[in-house]
């Protein structure tokens, strides 16, 4: 257009970069100082990065000093104790077992993911994942040399740990939810009890109390497994946090869903299983991830009782005397391993909102 | 004498200090279709609700078809499989398609084939007039639409009684025919026991046996809505009438 009216200032452009850039980056005073300074920062801190971690970076050095003398990062430290960062203390010969354990119980929670897995199929999936698992973990069977859950450790450690520790809480949470809300006092007390206790100590003191203090109240000579001991304390623990997660869910649904499901006759439990806890769950995806993630990273306090998880195995790679100072190397590649895990989750959430919602509002 | 279907005998609730409902006494016979009108507060759809138990009575018997609703869990299920009820805010499932939803009942509480539910439930939307929206979900449908849905779903209970809290209130008012033509028309086939709490007096004019007038918790007149209307006899029921009368 050519004739512009005097009132009217005349049109700048709305589509394409440069419009873009002025609406998103320099909008106003402050925000072109923010942009400006992320700019800078940017330019400060990447190139260096990109210099350490690529450039002058060492991948294939057969000694420390070999790698050290390039002045970058030595990821060559990475490919000599990588086996001890993922498998721990496991026997060097038989590390395929756990690899496979790890792939079997990846495969496992991806199946779980896929809706159309949603049925009864999953119960054997996840039995059959737990056997196969223990046997190829402990061994003892098929000729398979017994290996003592001591030596176990590194990923598949965490992974264990974390996904029964998740998958056997999560029923248990929602249970506790129900049994808070319910109009029996002594179910509703025992539930307020147990939860409030729970979330009132720090996981630390109850993997300690697990270790140390549980065998005392025991009968002599009957003991329980140190590592199911802590995968206990996880599961009691996630639980307790659950409960309180799944509570919100359940207090955001409106009563007319329980009168709705009352007027058709509908018992206790099929009011809850098809009416209040899918939509209940559905509102807490967000929080409940977010558990998820917290539960795996979690797992790594159980170094405290000398099992030796992702984390603990890390440590453990950097002792050796060969092999000294490259922590940071170390630390990048497990962050890098909990990073896609957790990463994974959260995507996987977003999804699921977005599939499950069917305009639950007009 | 038929045996009434519905019985209020004395039947009182407090919400705490406050009295909703005082000495209600309520006789419906079978296939009665009874308007229960008042202004609001006045504890009419706390009466209606105490029919279902969705609200307790503390004190009086209420028994339904035969049966006294007590806290005995049995009698409670049988007598919500035999009563229907339509709500204001519809409380359809919103996580469920229309189908689901008419379905559910059928097959978890009266454990019908599924097909057979299926069936039953489509033959209940062409009766509401809406076969094409089986498929969706309430969220996707109008107002009128849903509480039209939600009429099919306890029609597909089977219910001899049917219970009806305001079904129109929360509609724009473009969409009140629609719903009402439905009742209407369930009301002219004849058989069921209809409890209506609405303002509608049209429809109380044209379906009701009997009319209701409630005001702080009492019934305070019942009468066919012939006579309800041209000559009320209470000060507080004619006060209401002219004031829903334009």
């Amino acid at each position: 257009m050519t004739t512009a009216t005097e009132s009217l200032p005349p049109p700048t452009s709305t589509t394409g970069p440069i419009a873009w850039v002025r609406e998103r980056l320099f909008s106003s005073p402050l925000n072109a100082i923010l942009t400006i300074l992320s700019v800078w920062l940017i330019l400060m801190s990447l190139p260096p990065f990109i210099e350490w971690a690529l450039i002058k970076a060492n991948f294939t050095a057969a000694t420390s000093q070999e790698c050290r003398a390039g002045g970058g990062a030595c990821w060559a430290f990475i490919g000599v104790k990588y086996r001890l960062m993922l498998f721990g203390l496991y026997p060097y010969d038989e590390q395929w077992r756990p690899l496979i354990a790890t792939v079997i119980l990846i495969a496992m929670i991806v199946v779980s993911t896929i809706p159309r897995f949603w049925t009864v199929i999953l119960l054997p999936i996840w039995v059959g994942g737990l056997i196969a698992v223990s046997v190829l973990m402990w061994g003892g069977v098929l000729g398979l040399r017994y290996v003592e859950d001591t030596l176990w450790g590194g990923l598949p450690l965490t992974l264990i740990l974390s996904t029964f520790g998740i998958a056997i809480a999560f029923p248990f949470g929602v249970a506790l939810a129900l049994g808070r809300r319910s109009k029996m006092p002594a179910i509703k007390t025992l539930c307020v009890l147990y939860i409030e206790l729970i979330r009132g100590v720090p996981l630390i003191s109850m993997l300690f109390m697990s270790s140390v203090m549980l065998p005392l109240f025991l009968p002599e000579g009957f003991s329980i497994d140190k590592l199911l001991r802590a995968q206990i304390a996880i599961i009691l623990f996630a639980a307790a946090y659950l409960a309180e997660v799944v509570r919100g869910g359940l207090q955001a649904i409106p009563k007319g869903q329980y009168e709705g499901a009352d007027s058709l006759g509908l018992s206790y439990g099929h009011k809850m299983g098809f009416i209040i806890l899918p939509q209940a769950l559905k509102i807490v995806i967000p929080p409940l991830v977010s558990l998820f993630i917290a539960v795996f990273k979690d797992t790594s306090l159980v170094v405290i009782i000398g099992i030796y998880d992702l984390m603990q195995s890390t440590k453990v790679a950097l002792t050796d005397p060969a092999w000294r100072g490259f922590s940071i190397e170390a630390y990048i590649f497990v962050s890098m391993i909990y990073f896609v895990f957790c990463y994974s989750m959260s995507k996987y959430s977003q999804n699921l909102e977005k599939r499950l919602a069917t305009g639950h509002k007009r | 004498m038929v045996a009434p279907i519905i019985e209020l005998q004395t039947v009182n609730k407090w919400y705490g200090e406050f009295h909703v409902l005082r000495n209600i006494n309520l006789t419906v016979k079978k296939g009665e279709r009874i308007v229960v009108c008042g202004p609001s507060g006045s504890g009419k759809s706390t009466m209606i609700r105490c029919i279902n138990r969705l609200e307790e009575h503390q004190k009086g018997h209420i028994i339904v078809d035969g049966t006294e609703l007590t806290n005995d869990l049995k009698n409670i299920d049988a007598i919500r499989r035999e009563v229907g009820m339509v709500f204001q805010h519809f409380n359809l499932f919103p996580h469920l398609t229309v189908l689901e939803n008419l379905t559910l009942g059928p097959i978890w509480v009266l454990k019908k084939p599924k097909a057979e539910a299926e069936a039953t439930a489509m033959k209940y939307l062409n009766r509401v007039r809406i076969p094409e929206q089986a498929s969706k979900y309430p969220g996707q449908l109008s107002g009128g639409q849903q509480q039209r849905v939600a009429i099919a779903r306890s029609l597909c209970m089977n219910p001899k009684i049917m219970l009806f809290d305001e079904p129109t209130s929360a509609l724009d008012p473009e969409m009140v025919k629609e719903v009402l033509d439905v009742m209407v028309g369930l009301a002219e086939e004849g058989g069921m026991t209809m409890i209506c709490v609405t303002h509608e007096m049209g429809f109380a004019r044209k379906v009701a046996d009997r009319v209701i007038f409630m005001d702080r918790g009492e019934i305070i007149e019942q009468n066919t809505p012939n006579e309800f209307f041209s000559n009320p006899q209470n000060e507080r029921t004619q006060l209401f009438l002219s004031q829903i009368l334009h």
